[in-house]
């Protein structure tokens, strides 16, 4: 069977496996009935019409043309902005954090910066090294003068090893 | 008169100079992001809520509301000039707008919007400030039953009005209203689905999703379209004023406008986008007359229209969250979180135990809509110099504050770990379709549905049928029951299917 929607069909069968999980996890909480009702009780409701939800989607999906005829697909996916963006942000954690387990110091918020904003632009499709560096200076600038000066947010500023 | 006295106490408040300048900064900051396409006042809105945490509670509710109200000004520049919708709500904006630009008339488009909007921010506000007082008495009367099937129909209000399809809006409900019930559940001290990680037991920030999927995921599918289809065009603005005839059209549009947005706006789930679309569309019904450029080609009445409803709805739909403590869409929901972290419980009680909050915010309003005109027509140049910056210097800043957004929430780096998990989350709504605008209306609401429904069960003994034999629950359920039957109609289906292609 041929699917006329890919949209839906992948919607619908994200719709069913998140509802079946989350009654399925549901059920080792305690129920209860409508008039005690026990924390999974409400939980086990919803997933339970998020799965049929999720199949009737997907259902649908494989019987009814969609609308405009295009097949709906997904088309593909931006796997460069993927990547850099959300290892931007993480290479962000680790300079505010550290990680512990494997004795990686805090570098703080300025370091963290830089690294986001060298790390995020290369989602995009040009990348000119002293443009870049020019941005993560104004960008550490105002986020110091923002966040650190006048809103006194708490961030550890300057890398753990200079400062402890 | 009562309403003189609030509005008085209201304006005491807001007329002191910090308040003030927060009522500035936060229509200036709404201002930016609508003008800059890509980032809309939910991203923003969850990223400053940190930054509000030192703020005495008016004031941060203050520049938050600017924000929302400011970027349905910030947003009809972007369209006119750009022929992008600098925000979701003046997507109808674009169409008539930047044909008007094309004529060389882009003056008194932009002039069109500004004016239009700044009666319609008023007799908003104006509306807020009436219906407030009348409201909050009926809100006394509601019970957990009549609370819960407040809930459902708002949520069948986001639904109607989603974008796209009926179905998925339904299941993207379903997802908010299960991830708000991650966490400790406040009857039995249970930690849910926190699968014994010690910061999932406070259950997943909103912050953290709105964050997610309504910035990174943004980005990244931004970044994903090639350069070409983010077109940016600079058009000289000359001659801001409209002329007689142009008057002549508009007033009439605009009043329609904001009457249509000020009642789209109170219902739930209904708002800014909604409105702006319903406005145009009945312009459209409207016969032309003689000599009117018609619809499509640059009408001055295809811009006052909507961009007046989507500022009358953008006032107004602080009514349902004020008098009830519902949020009647996803900018609301954070405004309820905004709430809640400066230890306000919304509500009907916010009125009687901090009215100078309510009236202030109220009162603020106004101000803010005066100060938005000022930015937004004697002002414009600034902002047509900003859409010439590009988008690759600013989506890393984007990124950034987000970043450092989440992270001052709580100080700790788990919620960065969490926001890159809905980063991708986010993208792959983008990808499948699935709107994520429901989502975090129904993570709000899990919590006070579980709790209304656990509460109204008890009360009747575990019998459903307490839904529907109160009178007032009752008709709550029936408005819901027969806005789906209308949107189910084939005719009206096959329409609404049409208006959303048209964006």
């Amino acid at each position: 069977m041929a699917i006329k929607s890919q949209k839906d069909f992948f919607s619908g069968l994200l719709f069913t496996a998140v509802g079946v999980a989350f009654a399925w996890g549901a059920t080792n909480y305690s129920v209860g009935t409508g008039a005690r009702m026990g924390p999974g009780y409400f939980p086990l409701i919803l997933g339970i019409c998020m799965a049929l939800l999720g199949s009737v989607i997907t259902f649908k999906s494989l019987v009814v043309e969609p609308a405009d005829g295009a097949g709906d697909k997904i088309g593909s996916f931006a796997w460069k902005p993927l990547f850099y963006i959300i290892a931007a942000n993480l290479v962000f954690g680790l300079s505010i954090g550290g990680l512990p387990s494997i004795k990686l110091p805090a570098m703080g918020l300025i370091f963290g910066i830089f690294a986001l904003t060298f790390i995020a632009s290369k989602a995009g499709e040009e990348f000119k090294f002293k443009e870049v560096a020019i941005l993560a200076v104004i960008l550490s600038l105002m986020s110091y003068a923002a966040f650190i000066l006048l809103l006194k947010l708490q961030f550890p500023v300057w890398p753990a090893f200079l400062t402890a | 008169m009562e309403l003189f006295n609030n509005l008085a106490l209201g304006f005491g408040v807001a007329f002191t100079p910090i308040n003030l300048m927060y009522a500035f900064v936060g229509c200036l900051l709404g201002t930016l992001i609508g003008v800059l396409p890509g980032i809309g006042p939910l991203a923003t809105i969850a990223m400053l809520l940190p930054a509000t945490y030192a703020l005495p509670p008016v004031s941060a509710l203050i520049m938050l509301a600017g924000i929302y109200y400011g970027a349905q000004y910030g947003g009809s520049t972007t369209a006119v000039l750009v022929n992008l919708p600098g925000e979701a709500s003046s997507v109808v904006t674009v169409i008539d707008g930047h044909q008007m630009a094309r004529n060389g008339r882009a003056g008194p488009a932009l002039a069109a919007a500004g004016l239009g909007s700044f009666f319609a921010g008023c007799v908003g506000t104006l509306v807020l400030a009436a219906f407030a007082v009348p409201l909050t008495e009926v809100a006394f009367k509601f019970g957990p039953a009549e609370y819960f099937s407040l809930m459902i129909l708002g949520l069948v209000g986001a639904v109607v009005l989603a974008s796209g399809s009926l179905l998925k809006a339904v299941g993207m409900i379903f997802l908010g209203l299960l991830l708000g019930l991650i966490g400790t559940d406040v009857n039995s001290g249970v930690a849910r689905y926190s699968f014994d990680i010690p910061e999932l037991t406070d259950g997943i920030g909103f912050i953290v999703i709105a964050m997610g999927v309504f910035g990174y995921g943004e980005i990244i599918s931004n970044l994903g379209k090639h350069e070409s289809e983010r077109e940016v065009f600079t058009a000289d603005v000359k001659g801001l004023m409209p002329t007689k005839e142009d008057f002549r059209l508009m007033v009439p549009a605009v009043l329609r406008g904001t009457s249509l947005g000020a009642v789209l706006g109170i219902l739930p789930g209904g708002g800014a986008v909604m409105a702006a679309f319903a406005a145009y569309t009945i312009e459209k019904k409207t016969k032309l007359q003689a000599g009117e450029v018609p619809f499509g080609k640059g009408n001055i009445r295809g811009v006052a229209a909507p961009e007046a409803a989507n500022n009358a709805a953008s006032q107004t739909s602080f009514i349902p969250l004020l008098t009830l403590g519902i949020p009647p869409n996803a900018v609301m929901a954070l405004m309820v979180g905004a709430m809640t972290i400066h230890n306000i419980q919304p509500g009907p009680q916010v009125m009687t135990s901090n009215p100078e909050l309510f009236w202030g915010l109220i009162a603020s309003m106004w101000i803010g809509n005066a100060m938005l005109i000022i930015l937004n027509l004697p002002l414009i140049g600034i902002w047509i110099k900003l859409l010439s910056v590009p988008y690759r210097w600013l989506f890393p800043a984007i990124v950034l504050f987000c970043a450092i957004g989440v992270y001052s929430t709580n100080n700790n780096t788990f919620d960065i770990w969490m926001v890159a998990i809905f980063g991708v989350v986010g993208y792959l709504f983008i990808k499948l379709g699935m709107e994520p605008a429901p989502l975090l209306l129904g993570f709000i609401l899990g919590p006070m549905m579980e709790e209304n429904l656990r509460r109204a069960l008890l009360l009747s003994r575990g019998d459903w049928s307490v839904f529907v034999t109160r009178g007032l629950s009752a008709s709550l359920l029936a408005v819901a029951a027969l806005l789906l039957v209308v949107v189910l109609l084939p005719s009206v289906s096959k329409k609404r299917e049409e208006a959303f292609i048209e964006e």
